[in-house]
């Protein structure tokens, strides 16, 4: 039969540690209130730690807290602080090696380097966790929640602020990422490179020193996630880097720099997405074949699209754009002459960037008219045949 | 000077003009409004109006007033009247009574339309900010084009050539330039270039508002640092009533020198 | 009253006031006479602080003028062409301009009576006539007790019971000890009603006195052929 040992300052455990070597396999610790300097915590056995009104954990900033070293662990309500800061090893609030079935929950990080961190495991849950850094540089601060080689994880329901990158995820497949909320980190809210076959979902990405950086990755779909307040001259709500075969869909991009960095990526579907007051709703960069763009809104973006090539081979049709300036005598909805999101001023700003101070004066309305009217610069096939007169409903969820 | 701002300001209520001015703005108000049904929308197809076409309303308004009234002016300088007195509270009486208009005139379809309840009541206020600071800007501009202009047709040519280098030309070759330079670090010239342009500067004041992601998206540590925090806007203003104090001065100099 | 010293003041190359020397005593009526051109007007502006010389002092009083306004408050000043705010009434202009200068005088009444201009008084100033404007104009002008008043060309316009009325306005204030100083080209209204003559010619004054002094020294029988001949000597 499974029991449960209490450790507190007066039980008969003192610490985890001492409960953990007590424990049986399948045991629950409970750890009532109170603050805990421990450090280097190894759980080697399939266990429940549970905490009591958060107990503190403090590290002391000597390394690493909790390491979990055997399948179908549990670790709920702790409240976890100091972890130590190394430039050689990645110190972690958790770690979780070459395991599966684990759940990690209800946890709250602080004063931390890395928080979260998973390697070469599988089916676990990482639930509701609050994870406050404190970084102000990159190079010694760690990441919210980090996944390296893992499969099958559920991130569900964290918050992550202030840490170098809220949710990183490497060569990690199958994951689900749902519900989370990452703001106010130096770099990037989320961050996933070679990592196929996931699906990122009503998450919301705020106010990150990049944005979201999506790279080298197959088969995505981010759905219904909100990419808000991405400012700087390299920060974005979505960069896309060589992402092939995905799905962008009922997104929302809003007052971020650039709504969607477009790099070497292919076959995508881009639809209800909503663009809104981004400085370029969409810039592309090159190397972007049979993207599909069709009933999203554009509203209020100082530039709609920025294009580098007057080759197109990409897609837009059905979109809403706040700019459109045409007329529906046949009252279809669809407006009766072509769009052209591309500006020629988008081009000269992109060759002269200070120019960019001359944005919405007569001057610019001018020549961006005249190339309107007879496309020199901008590629000639780059419309939207079926503009739509009223912005759509894409209503989220 | 208040009488004479008085009697201009009471002069011009009661003219024609002023009525076409305002029922222009409240028609422009509406329609935008209520034809569109979007204030965001609205508030973004004013600002390309108001960067426009108050500079140049404020110019035509100023020289015509001022070649009008000029019997007017004779028979007031001949009172007991301070010179300066008279053609400052004459400019006056023009500018605000088209300020007026402007803000009553745009005001009051955004107000019915429930401007009060919205966010786009900053982007509105500054709007208006803007379009009053233009137009105090080019009166004075058009006084002093028409103070140094005895002949009619001389001084609104004058007029219409200043509106147009400064709404269209200049921008012309201010982006010439910067393309032409454009192996040179730019951003202080660009900025700087800005300044010599009251309708440049009262559109940096809106883009501060409307198109702030997009700025910042420029790499420059001048940029960074004129749109990144208040120092932009504080410039701006500042610029923008020097941009007032100084043709308001240069029409008290003139009116003192002048012979009539 | 008024001294004026060196008086110069060109318009671009033209030169209009050539160090011109005037002093005119408190009291009597002064006719300023001369050639179109001569500076009559440019001469009275100057007074007024319209125009301002290139050098030279004007004193009123024995006081200086330069940069100063308040003196215009002893000034009544009648424009050769009176031109209004067309869209302002009669009655609004004159209470505005009572207001403008701060004086709250009631002797309008008796002037719109004497020019019977009761019933314009709600009209607008651009739909009037031109004499009517005249006798408005001379309404504000005579309706504030200044002892200096400057007329330009008060006669313009004016029917002849309207005139003999002005005359005997004119000779009115005189009696009051006022200064009146006026230009006109009627050389018989002139002869009539100026004590003094201050003749202008090339921007100097070329002669100044009575009419009898005039008629003497040029030996003409009549004022008019008088100032032919000063006319004719100096094109000659």
């Amino acid at each position: 039969m499974a029991q449960t040992l209490e450790v507190c300052s007066n039980c008969e455990n003192k610490t985890i540690k001492e409960a953990i070597s007590k424990a049986n396999k399948h045991d629950t610790i409970l750890v009532k209130r109170g603050t805990y300097k421990e450090y280097n915590i190894i759980i080697d056995k399939p266990l429940t730690l549970i905490g009591e009104d958060y107990p503190i954990i403090d590290g002391e900033n000597k390394g690493e807290i909790i390491s979990i070293h055997a399948d179908s662990v549990t670790v709920d309500g702790l409240h976890i602080i100091n972890v130590g800061t190394s430039y050689t090893s990645d110190y972690a609030a958790i770690r979780v090696v070459k395991k599966k079935h684990f759940v990690i929950q209800n946890l709250k990080l602080e004063k931390l380097f890395f928080g979260i961190y998973l390697e070469k495991s599988q089916y676990g849950k990482v639930l509701n966790n609050q994870i406050m850094g404190d970084a102000v540089e990159e190079y010694n601060s760690g990441n919210g929640i980090q996944l390296w080689h893992c499969k099958n994880i559920d991130i569900d329901g964290n918050t992550v602020t202030n840490v170098r990158d809220g949710i990183y995820l490497e060569f990690s497949d199958f994951c689900t990422i749902t519900n989370n909320v990452s703001k106010n980190n130096i770099r990037y809210g989320l961050h996933f490179m070679f990592s196929n076959d996931d699906l990122y979902k009503n998450n919301r990405f705020e106010n990150n020193g990049a944005g979201v950086a999506v790279m080298f990755s197959k088969r995505i779909k981010m759905h219904y996630n909100i990419f808000k307040d991405n400012w700087g001259s390299a920060s974005y709500g979505v960069l896309l880097k060589e992402i092939n075969d995905s799905e962008i869909i009922g997104n929302t991009f809003e007052t971020n720099t650039i709504g969607i960095n477009i790099e070497g990526t292919n076959r995508m579907v881009y639809k209800n997405n909503d663009f809104i007051g981004n400085g370029w709703a969409i810039k592309f960069r090159g190397a972007c074949y049979t993207n599909n763009f069709t009933h999203n809104n554009f509203m209020y973006n100082s530039f709609d699209l920025a294009y580098n090539s007057r080759l197109n081979d990409n897609k837009f049709d059905n979109n809403y754009w706040s700019s459109y300036a045409g007329y529906d005598l046949d009252k279809n909805g669809t407006g009766d002459i072509p769009y052209r999101p591309v500006k020629l001023f988008s081009y000269i700003v992109n060759r002269t960037p200070e120019t960019i101070i001359l944005l919405r004066s007569l001057f610019i309305d001018i020549i961006d008219f005249s190339e309107k009217v007879s496309p020199v610069f901008t590629p000639d096939n780059l419309l939207d045949n079926h503009p739509q007169m009223k912005p759509l409903s894409n209503d989220q969820n | 000077m208040l009488k004479i701002l008085k009697y201009s300001f009471y002069d011009l209520m009661r003219s024609r003009w002023s009525y076409v001015y305002f029922f222009f703005y409240l028609l422009l108000g509406v329609v935008l409004l209520f034809l569109n049904n979007n204030l965001s929308k609205a508030v973004i197809t004013l600002m390309n109006v108001i960067i426009t076409l108050v500079p140049l309303i404020g110019t035509i308004f100023g020289v015509m007033y001022y070649y009008n009234s000029k019997e007017f002016s004779e028979l007031l300088l001949a009172q007991p009247i301070k010179r300066t007195s008279i053609f400052i509270g004459q400019y006056l009486g023009v500018a605000l009574s088209l300020s007026m208009s402007l803000i009553l005139g745009l005001g009051l379809p955004f107000v019915f339309y429930g401007i009060f309840m919205s966010s786009a009541i900053w982007d509105f206020t500054l709007l208006l900010v803007t379009g009053t600071f233009l137009t105090l800007i080019f009166t004075a501009l058009a006084f002093n084009i028409a103070l140094s202009n005895e002949n009619k047709i001389k001084g609104f040519g004058y007029a219409i050539l200043l509106w147009l280098f400064l709404a269209v030309i200049y921008d012309g070759i201010f982006l010439m330039s910067l393309v032409f330079f454009e192996d040179y670090p730019l951003d202080k010239l660009s900025l700087i270039g800005t300044m010599f342009n009251p309708i440049d500067l009262s559109r940096i004041l809106i883009l501060l508002k409307l198109d702030i992601s997009a700025l910042l998206g420029y790499t420059g540590a001048v940029f960074k640092q004129f749109f990144g925090t208040n120092f932009g806007l504080i410039i701006s203003i500042t610029v923008l009533s020097l941009w007032v104090i100084i043709p308001t001065y240069f029409i008290k100099r003139k009116a003192e020198r002048k012979d009539f | 009253m008024i001294k004026i010293k060196e008086l110069h003041k060109k318009f671009g190359k033209n030169e209009v006031l050539k160090g011109l020397d005037l002093t005119i005593n408190e009291g009597g009526i002064f006719a300023v006479l001369g050639p179109n051109g001569s500076g009559k007007t440019t001469l009275i502006k100057s007074i007024l602080g319209m125009v301002i010389p290139q050098s030279g002092t004007i004193s009123l009083n024995k006081k200086t003028i330069k940069k100063d306004w308040e003196y215009r408050k002893d000034i009544d000043y009648l424009p050769q062409i009176a031109n209004f705010p067309n869209n302002l009434s009669v009655k609004e202009l004159i209470k505005m301009i009572k207001d403008l200068r701060a004086n709250n005088t009631d002797k309008d009444l008796e002037l719109i009576e004497l020019f019977k201009l009761g019933s314009f008084l709600d009209k607008k100033l651009g739909n009037l006539s031109g004499g009517t404007k005249q006798k408005v104009n001379l309404v504000l002008t005579f309706m504030f007790d200044s002892p200096l008043i400057i007329l330009d060309e008060p006669t313009t316009g004016l029917d002849p019971i309207s005139l003999i009325r002005l005359k005997d306005l004119i000779n009115k204030e005189k009696e009051k000890g006022k200064t009146i100083l006026l230009t006109s080209h009627i050389m018989s209204f002139v002869e009539e009603i100026a004590d003094e003559i201050v003749f202008l010619l090339e921007g100097v004054i070329y002669f100044k006195g009575t009419t009898q002094e005039l008629k003497t020294k040029t030996n003409q029988p009549d004022f008019e052929h008088a100032i032919a001949s000063i006319l004719t000597d100096s094109y000659a």
